[in-house]
């Protein structure tokens, strides 16, 4: 194709991803989005004007260099796009499909002022399929071998993006892993019809491939302490993830049917709870029973979809505030309410309730209203006097973050944590009150998303590479 | 993967497996379990370990099966291996010497209450093991509890051995006798261990039980393991395994233990043949593989 001018590319529209019909995805676990074909890859990489100033780099948590690995899309070199990719981005057939671009880098993209930002999204996922399914190319290029070795705590985004850089400046890395497979909350949370666990695996074999070492079923701080893993590595990355769910703390549960998020999605995802019998763990059987999800995050979309996909009759959201507060990405909440699910906003819980045998039934909410701005700005949902329901349900999904995981905190005494119990660091490069240890991700932070984690992962694999080079001055 | 070094049936349908695994060896403390994972399709289940050597590497295990998990592990002999080990899980016992401790195990808790006992004897408590069974068959590690206690009590609920009663009627008995009891371990069936928190409550005499609930990763991530000690919420794999006995509401921990009723007979019966066909299916690829 011959170059385009500015003007001719602001004139081609966005590309829509195509997705499986809503009716037929609601009943099955198989991915939603179907991605790009090469046709529509490169015409929607032709959007791209090019900016000599890219403000969409800005936008990225690992700084992904966005117009380049575009241009080779438009220029058909599928490749070498993917290759671009991977020198600043682990995985990135994940962050392809799990990302909130449209608070990113697409955010931030020139077109969005006018009219539609380049789906950056879709064209990141595209490359990085391509090169899974149609390339033997190794990935990235490793540097020469330092003989350090790294001790990664986690196997999950922030981990395996700290993973990918280090093995790629040439140490020794070595990653801990607590469940039997790799990828933290990529395997056993986000479900399959939004990331199949297929994808997973090959960004991790890909890992694999550069040398990177995965030790599954360990646990730091239980089956090897922080302290004993100093003596046989030079430097220790802790990305634990926050790991220790929330409740509502209101009275019912208890209640056989009612499950923490982790615990729902674990099951269904990692354990494969769906396809019971055939998988040994068992689920509450959701076949025609109405279940009702409370948050409004990504997690309480993929735990509301879940439901439906296990044949839920009705399936629900229930949020405290309205949807433009919801965390969820405008995607899932579009491809929620094609699938069906209710959404039940400004209702806040007041009691599970059980029947004699201490089985859930019911819940009671309390409706609420908008009242003044609080300190942050957000209008406070506030209880409207009388307005509270019952409505009877089979399941419960508590979907409203987690606190942080104690067994690191517990078995090491001398590392610093905040009142909440997340590890205290330097921003700028992640490193803890504890030599050589380095930390990110939501144990640092609390509940966020894969990218941030991610993003953090890399900061952190700077920081280490530096002291690794220059311990003294660390 | 870890090899199971030594399997052998000590009573109905309860298996004793000696598993190479260095690593919890090592850490592992009276009280703690693991969680173990047979095939690529099973589920996770938590199982207290019941003995264990620094020196040699490897821990036990004590198995009653019961549901499908545990029913295709029992079918497991020497030179098979387990597909996924984790641990050691959870907080260790609380030991010191109280003075007289008794511990109380019923069926296979007996095996849970062993480690324990073991290092309340070395703490230089006086021990009196009470062990609990149906009938004779059912009364397990006998011999190694009265190794490491200066009584021991074997109890059966049909006469068939030992004291004819339960586990409370033989405790009781002691406390009506005057023995001077400062602590009480009970691990066993829910009813038995509720039971055990009745007697000694009036008495005040420190009493701790070890929760069996239902968990999936046994490491505090999943919240499925929740359980009310002293009206409040705790997770039993990072909080526990153990707990006072006077404050845990076993009422909820026998109501959250029913949960899945339905799904076990289910999966008891789809996979009794079923398991082993995947299980030996991977155990066979395994063993062509060390042997070549």
């Amino acid at each position: 194709m011959a170059e385009l001018k500015t003007k001719e590319r602001m004139q081609i529209p966005r590309h829509d991803m195509p997705e499986q019909e809503p009716h037929q995805r609601a009943t099955n676990f198989e991915e939603v989005n179907l991605g790009y074909s090469i046709e529509i890859a490169m015409e929607e990489a032709e959007r791209c004007i090019r900016c000599k100033n890219p403000v969409c780099v800005d936008g990225c948590p690992v700084s992904v260099k966005i117009p380049e690995f575009i241009k080779m899309i438009a220029d058909g070199k599928f490749d070498e796009a993917a290759e671009i990719l991977k020198t600043d981005n682990a995985l990135p057939a994940v962050c392809g499909r799990v990302c909130p671009q449209e608070e990113q880098c697409e955010a931030v993209c020139v077109l969005a002022k006018k009219g539609k930002p380049v789906a950056i999204g879709y064209l990141e996922r595209f490359a990085a399929d391509w090169q899974r399914k149609h390339s033997n190319l190794k990935h990235a290029h490793v540097q020469q071998k330092t003989g350090k070795k790294v001790a990664i705590v986690g196997g999950g985004p922030a981990g395996l993006s700290c993973a990918g850089d280090l093995i790629q400046m040439g140490h020794d890395v070595t990653v801990f892993e607590a469940l039997h497979e790799i990828g933290g909350v990529l395997v056993y949370g986000i479900p399959e019809f939004r990331l199949p666990k297929e994808i997973v695996r090959a960004e991790v074999d890909a890992l694999h491939e550069l040398g990177v070492e995965f030790v599954t079923n360990y646990v730091i701080g239980l089956t090897e302490t922080i302290e004993e893993l100093q003596a046989r590595f030079d430097a220790i990355f802790i990305g634990v993830g926050a790991g220790l769910p929330y409740f509502l703390n209101v009275p019912g549960e208890h209640l056989n049917g009612v499950y923490s998020s982790n615990e729902f999605l674990t099951r269904v995802n990692l354990m494969k709870a769906y396809d019971f019998p055939n998988n040994v763990t068992p689920i509450y059987d959701l076949k025609d029973k109405n279940v009702a999800v409370f948050g409004g995050g990504n997690t309480a979309m993929d735990a509301v979809r879940t439901s439906k996909r296990m044949g839920a009759k009705r399936a629900m959201i229930c949020y405290r505030r309205t949807e433009k507060e919801m965390p969820a990405r405008v995607e899932e909440i579009k491809h929620a309410k094609e699938e069906g699910i209710e959404f039940m906003l400004l209702v806040a819980p007041l009691e599970l309730v059980g029947d004699d045998n201490g089985v859930l039934r019911a819940i009671k909410l309390q409706q609420m209203e908008l009242g003044e701005p609080d300190s942050s700005g957000r209008r406070r949902p506030v209880p409207i006097k009388d307005a509270i329901e019952e409505i009877p349900v089979d399941a419960v999904v508590i979907a409203i973050g987690n606190g942080s995981n104690p067994i690191i905190s517990q078995t090491t005494p001398e590392l610093i944590v905040n009142k909440w119990g997340n590890i205290l660091v330097d921003e700028s490069n992640m490193k803890t009150n504890m030599k050589g240890i380095f930390a990110g991700g939501d144990i640092v932070t609390g509940g966020a998303t894969v990218i941030l984690a991610m993003g953090a992962g890399r900061t952190a694999a700077k920081a280490i590479d530096d002291y690794l080079k220059n311990p003294e001055t660390w | 993967m870890n090899k199971i070094l030594e399997a052998k049936f000590i009573g109905p349908d309860i298996k004793l497996f000696k598993i190479d695994a260095p690593k919890i060896a090592l850490k592992q403390k009276a009280g703690q379990f693991i969680i173990l994972r047979i095939a690529e399709n099973g589920e996770r289940i938590p199982l207290t370990i019941a003995d264990s050597h620094k020196e040699e590497g490897w821990i036990t295990l004590i198995v009653q099966g019961i549901g499908a998990t545990t029913k295709a592990l029992n079918q497991l002999e020497a030179g098979d291996f387990v597909r996924d080990l984790v641990g050691p899980l959870g907080q260790a016992s609380h030991i010191e010497n109280f003075g007289t401790a008794v511990s109380i195990g019923g069926g296979v808790g007996t095996a849970i209450a062993y480690p324990t006992a073991k290092a309340l004897k070395a703490a230089g408590n006086k021990v009196i093991s009470i062990i609990g069974g149906r009938s004779k068959q059912h009364v397990i590690l006998e011999n190694e509890l009265a190794a490491t206690s200066d009584e021991v009590y074997p109890c059966t609920d049909d006469g068939s051995y030992g004291f004819h009663g339960f586990v409370t009627q033989k405790l009781q008995q002691l406390l009506d006798s005057g023995e001077k009891i400062d602590f009480v371990l009970a691990i066993g069936p829910i009813p038995m261990m509720s039971a055990v928190a009745e007697v000694t409550r009036p008495h005040g005499i420190k009493t701790v039980v070890s929760l069996n609930p239902v968990m999936v990763d046994g490491t505090g991530m999943c919240g499925g393991c929740r359980a009310y000690v002293d009206g409040k919420q705790v997770f039993v794999c990072v909080d526990g395994p153990e707990f006072d006995a006077h404050q845990v509401d076993f009422k909820i921990l026998q109501q959250r233990n029913r949960t899945y009723g339905i799904q076990e007979q289910a999966a008891l019966e789809a996979h009794m043949c079923n398991i082993d066909v995947v299980y030996n299916e991977e155990l066979k690829n395994k063993k062509i593989a060390e042997s070549i």
